[in-house]
């Protein structure tokens, strides 16, 4: 039997994380990056955000959003460098340091969150 | 790519000609495919954002002001303003590709690329709208 390649699962997160950070990165980036800070909108107050995130459903939603989206980053940067810069000999360092980052970054995540 | 391959007697010379490391420049449909690829650095970014902002909400009140504070700080809005950018092109891009990538086929015939893309949108809409009601108190 052929080895089985790791690939499509890599691929399934990355397209995973691009559905999950196309729905939800626009709106969060506006609401969180720009309208909060500039007060355009006043921010939430920290009672409510600690419920949303204390919620079960909310941490998981963002888990699921920060896993996903850094799945997401590290297959897609990882073929940027591959493509763009043409760095081959490089590969194994790149791909620890992507996939590495992506699963360091999610166990941060479900620390923060549970 | 390499050129220092020993030749064989058998193995041909290969004729791959060196490709710049800037080849993406100098198209736009190429810059602009890596500009969509890059996207995905700020995708990273946002999640680190929001993680530290996870951390404030956890360590307390003092130190989510303290979080909103940084967040005003004029370097920290300068990279939102451009992430936001990146990833509304990655979010537009994204939904623009979902017919192609998947044809939902509905009683034998596939469904029109643009009933696709629209749902996709609609979703978007959805889900932004219902964000913003959860943050703001809903």
């Amino acid at each position: 039997m052929a080895r089985r390649s790791i690939e499509p699962v890599l691929w399934i997160l990355f397209s995973a994380g691009g559905v999950m950070s196309a729905l939800f990165l626009p709106a969060s980036i506006f609401l969180l990056g720009l309208a909060f800070p500039l007060g355009w909108i006043a921010p939430p107050t920290h009672d409510h955000l600690q419920r949303l995130l204390g919620h079960p459903l909310g941490g998981l939603l963002v888990l699921s959003l920060c896993t996903l989206s850094l799945f997401h980053w590290a297959h897609r940067f990882r073929y940027t460098l591959y493509d763009g810069l043409q760095i081959k000999h490089l590969n194994e360092v790149i791909n620890t340091l992507c996939y590495g980052g992506a699963i360091a970054g999610s166990l941060a995540a479900a620390y923060l969150l549970f | 790519m390499s050129e220092r391959r020993a030749r064989t007697e058998h193995h041909p010379r290969w004729l791959r000609p060196r490709m710049s490391t800037y080849w993406w420049l100098r198209r736009r449909r190429h810059l602009t495919f890596i500009l969509r690829e890059l996207s995905s650095v700020f995708v990273a970014w946002f999640v680190l954002y929001l993680l530290l902002l996870v951390r404030a909400v956890n360590e307390g009140a003092a130190a989510y002001a303290r979080f909103l504070e940084w967040s005003g700080h004029p370097v920290v809005l300068v990279v939102n303003v451009v992430a936001l950018g990146f990833v509304t092109y990655h979010a537009i891009t994204w939904f623009n590709l979902a017919p192609k990538a998947m044809v939902v086929r509905l009683g034998g015939r596939p469904v029109p690329a643009v009933l696709v893309a629209g749902s996709n949108y609609a979703a978007w809409a959805v889900v932004s709208a219902a964000l913003a009601w959860l943050l703001l108190g809903g």
